[in-house]
């Protein structure tokens, strides 16, 4: 095999859910896919060893310890199912097997010892998933001592990751869960131009945060453009958006230099020494492989495009701008690169490069057949998804955009999904996906709407119903008795 | 628009604070509106359906289901839709802030000494700020324009979003004076603020009594300038009201002892952990304006902070006033508004808590809040249940006229609403 081609066949053996041994020969494909990072169980051991070097996993340190909660069979019936995936189902069932998915449909059997529940009157969706949470690094207290977000000690940190600062004890969780939430993304913040890896986690208590982690799921890069940087680092630079770009191309020159030593290392002999290892490059390097997902954070439509010119250089794709309050004025250029956008519905004005967000950009990037993704970046917010996706989707009815319920429904679950590259196992309610549901009290896009039960991996995780057996932070715990029910309510 | 303008009883005023005194300009073209055939929730009575709206001079002179409609006069028709009094949001700086991040469009704070009671926000609204049109489209008539910040921030004025002059715009300067339980401000300490609040408050009254002495140098020191004593005047006599943020619950309790001991008027705002000492507060019949989206334990503050203080609040039988506690989405007051209903307060009572309750606590029930005789014609006709997230405003009428509800974003919105080979440049050119 020429060099060329064995280091393709190594970025897709990392890359694809298809087997080293097959990968090569099958796979047409290039550049990044949707699929998540090999399993475990599917990959050899010299190629989980060899993925754990290049990302920083070594001997399996930092991976997901997490377990479902356990459940048996549930058959949530005669509801209407809202799938995000096409169809709505009047009068629809799901049932949950072994914490997935088996069918979706009319009139299911009720296999033996399955829990029924009666859903009819209420509706039925995925798990809510956030993009951008920094629930855990900005917990609830606010206050000395627990800000974790932005080590914003130098521009560039691609060496931190967000699940090292994550305070599994953070109140705000279990509201997020009460909202229908199950999956989110916590993202370091956006005072530096790489401010470090993020993590997907499942909104399941666990003592540490190893024990919340979406297990394989890609990790995330932040990456921030614009005004934040320029104002923390003004001092000592960068303080203008021609520093931000110069910072970013200086840290990716250094991590092509890096990526290229390791993999010549990989593809030889290795009975020379292995590399120095630095923690920066390290990152920076498995996003140039395409196996960390850059979730860059980013308001105006030309900062945008001049970001894409900078993925252009290195070779490697941008997953999901966010915040991208302009992303409207680029929709077009979204969807040709195939680059999502993780908005909120109505945010702005409150700095400059805010200035220029209207309600219906979601609705418009989302016609423009670009992957468009409500995020939140509020523990309050994100307890609201449902709501601001209805507000959303209402605000584009109103302008004559074309968008339906299942997009709408899609920008909370699907399309965010897809972003944190976790789209084939959760994100829909179809068979095989994690049984990751919310049954609502009525129609999700009603305000006056509750989540009454969320499940994830078949589990009942949060109860409205129930007085014991929601999770309540450690934090809660009687340190207000008249106050301490978590999420309930 | 006559007569709306409250004035303020207290005796001198400083040149800056005369809007209070001043009359509205009479209106350039006729206010007389109809709006007919929507249901009809007054607010102060009954839900009407089918019923109209009759506005003349800028006021309501009928609501009711039969109307002797006068020739020619113009008609909004409000058949299938819900009609309420236009909303009121205590809670804002609208007027005062463009860009947050953009420090020379922000004029609702004034730095240095912690107490301000003398900052008059009036003159530095800006009616054309491109919030107000944006606020509108969300059924936003009125807001309280606020001052924020310090320990006493300086007073807050009533504005309605219509008019092109500041003139035309203030309903009431003055309207009330705002402070913050701020133990950062007053020194370090929760007792410290009550230590600040009761001496200015005590100095207030000493230079009210003393003013003679005062100004022939006679007089003992005082701990804040001599106009903001005299800015206090007003709210020692209980005709200004004073607004105070407080979240913990014993911290309400140290603002109702200062209210009591001194007479004011009080307004508790956010008051995270009201619904704890909800009693006492029903008790002292003080409102309390709530963020009802408001439930994480933010800080040590508020710890008990949950999304039914609202209902709690209103069980108990306390005023309940809603604020979105924003100003670039005020426009979002019925999001709010929806989601206080939907953890238990009544649907009438969250209509009322963005209504006739902050007009009530301004002391300006007469004039503004709900839909009778001889209130201004601020009315607005929603496409559905207002709080409805299917819902909006479709027609928002101020002092009986019919207000655009065009704005930048819309303009926006037609520049990219087709992206095709004209360059968006060259394309609409904004409301």
């Amino acid at each position: 095999m020429t060099e060329p081609r064995m280091r393709r066949c190594l970025f897709l053996a990392l890359l694809s859910l298809v087997l080293v041994a097959a990968g090569c020969a099958s796979s047409a494909g290039s550049g990044p896919e949707s699929g998540p990072v090999p399993s475990a169980q599917a990959e050899g051991d010299g190629a989980k060893a060899d993925r754990q070097l290049l990302n920083g996993t070594r001997n399996g340190a930092w991976e997901s310890s997490y377990e479902p909660l356990p459940s048996g069979p549930v058959l949530i019936r005669g509801g209407t199912v809202m799938t995000a995936a096409g169809e709505e189902i009047a009068g629809g069932d799901v049932l949950l097997v072994d914490g997935r998915i088996q069918a979706v449909g009319m009139d299911l059997d009720v296999p033996a010892g399955a829990h029924v529940i009666d859903a009819s009157g209420r509706f039925v969706t995925p798990g809510i998933i956030d993009t951008h949470s920094h629930l855990g690094v900005y917990p609830s207290p606010s206050v000395e001592g627990m800000g974790e977000g932005n080590e914003a000690t130098n521009p560039v940190t691609a060496e931190v990751w967000a699940e090292h600062g994550v305070w599994p004890q953070d109140a705000g969780f279990w509201r997020a869960l009460a909202g229908g939430v199950t999956t989110i993304q916590v993202l370091p913040g956006s005072a530096n131009l790489i401010g470090g890896r993020g993590v997907t986690l499942k909104l399941v208590p666990g003592r540490g945060v190893t024990d919340m982690m979406f297990p394989r799921a890609p990790m995330g890069l932040k990456m921030a453009c614009g005004e934040n940087p320029k104002r923390v680092y003004a001092t000592r630079g960068p303080s203008t958006r021609m520093g931000n770009v110069a910072g970013y191309r200086a840290a990716f020159i250094r991590a092509e230099a890096y990526r290229e030593t390791w993999d010549r290392w990989l593809e030889g002999d290795r009975q020379s020494d292995a590399p120095d290892r630095d923690l920066q490059l390290e990152t920076l390097a498995e996003v140039l492989r395409g196996n960390i997902l850059v979730q860059n954070h980013c308001y105006r439509a030309d900062d945008m495009l001049t970001m894409l010119e900078l993925a252009r250089e290195f070779g490697f794709s941008i997953r999901s701008f966010h915040h991208a309050t302009e992303a409207y004025k680029i929709r077009d250029y979204l969807a040709a690169e195939g680059v999502g956008a993780s908005m909120w519905v109505d945010w702005w004005g409150f700095k400059m490069e805010a200035f220029d967000g209207i309600p219906e950009n979601i609705a418009l990037v989302s016609d423009a057949g670009a992957t468009a993704i409500l995020h939140t970046d509020s523990g309050l917010e994100i307890q609201i998804l449902n709501q601001n996706a209805a507000r959303a989707m209402y605000a584009g009815l109103a302008a004559g955009i074309d968008v339906s319920r299942d997009d709408a429904l899609r920008w909370i679950t699907a399309n965010a999904a897809w972003a944190l590259g976790i789209d084939d196992r959760t994100g829909t309610l179809e068979p095989g996906k994690a049984g990751d549901v919310v049954i609502w009290s009525g129609d999700p896009f009603s305000v006056y709407t509750r989540a009454d039960q969320v499940f994830i991996d078949g589990a009942t995780v949060f109860d409205r119903e129930r007085s014991r057996g929601n999770p309540v932070s450690d934090f809660e715990l009687g340190i207000l008795p008249e106050a301490g029910r978590g999420g309930a309510r | 628009m006559n007569g709306a303008i409250g004035r303020l009883g207290y005796g001198v005023r400083l040149a800056a604070s005369c809007w209070a005194l001043a009359v509205l300009p009479a209106p350039a073209a006729a206010q007389d509106l109809a709006i007919t055939g929507g249901t009809v929730h007054t607010v102060s009575g009954e839900v009407l359906e089918g019923a109209t709206v009759l506005i003349r001079d800028g006021r309501i002179v009928e609501v009711a289901r039969d109307v002797d409609l006068p020739a020619g006069i113009s008609r909004v028709d409000a058949t299938d839709r819900v009609v309420t009094p236009g909303l009121f949001d205590v809670t804002t700086s609208l007027g005062l802030v463009e860009v947050g991040a953009v420090s020379s469009t922000v004029d609702g704070q004034m730095q240095g000494d912690p107490v301000r009671a003398a900052f008059d926000v009036v003159d530095g609204l800006n009616p054309r700020s491109v919030l107000i049109p944006v606020s509108r489209a969300g059924g936003l008539t009125t807001a309280l324009a606020a001052p924020s910040g310090g320990l006493i921030a300086g007073q807050a004025a009533v504005i309605d979003l219509a008019g092109t002059s500041v003139d035309e715009m203030v309903v009431r300067a003055g309207a009330a004076m705002i402070a913050n339980f701020s133990a950062v401000a007053a020194g370090g300490a929760r007792g410290a603020v009550s230590l600040r609040l009761r001496e200015v408050l005590d100095d207030a009254r000493f230079w009210r009594e003393n003013r003679v002495e005062f100004d022939a140098g006679r007089s003992r020191d005082v701990s804040a300038s001599r106009l903001d004593l005299e800015a206090l005047g007003p709210v020692l006599i209980g005709e200004m009201p004073l607004i105070v943020s407080v979240h913990r619950a014993s911290d309400i309790e140290a603002v109702l002892r200062i209210a009591a001991d001194y007479g004011l008027d009080l307004v508790i705002a956010g008051g995270s952990e009201a619904w704890m000492v909800a009693d006492r507060i029903a008790d002292a019949g003080v409102p309390v304006i709530v963020k009802p989206l408001t439930n994480n334990p933010g800080g040590f503050d508020r710890l008990g902070a949950r999304f039914d203080n609202a209902a709690l609040l209103h069980a108990a039988g306390v005023d309940v006033i809603i604020g979105s506690f924003t100003s670039h989405n005020a426009r979002y007051l019925t999001l709010e508004a929806g989601n206080a209903v939907r953890f238990g307060l009544p649907w009438e009572m969250a209509l009322r808590a963005a209504t006739l309750a902050p007009a009530k606590a301004l002391g300006l029930a007469a004039e503004y809040g709900s839909l009778e005789a001889g209130k201004v014609g601020n009315v607005v006709v929603w496409t559905g249940d207002p709080f409805e997230l299917s819902s909006r405003a479709e027609t928002v009428v101020i002092r009986g006229r019919v207000t655009s509800l065009d704005n930048r974003q819309r303009g926006l919105l037609r520049r990219y609403r087709e992206l095709d080979d004209e360059r968006p440049a060259f394309k609409e050119t904004g409301p």
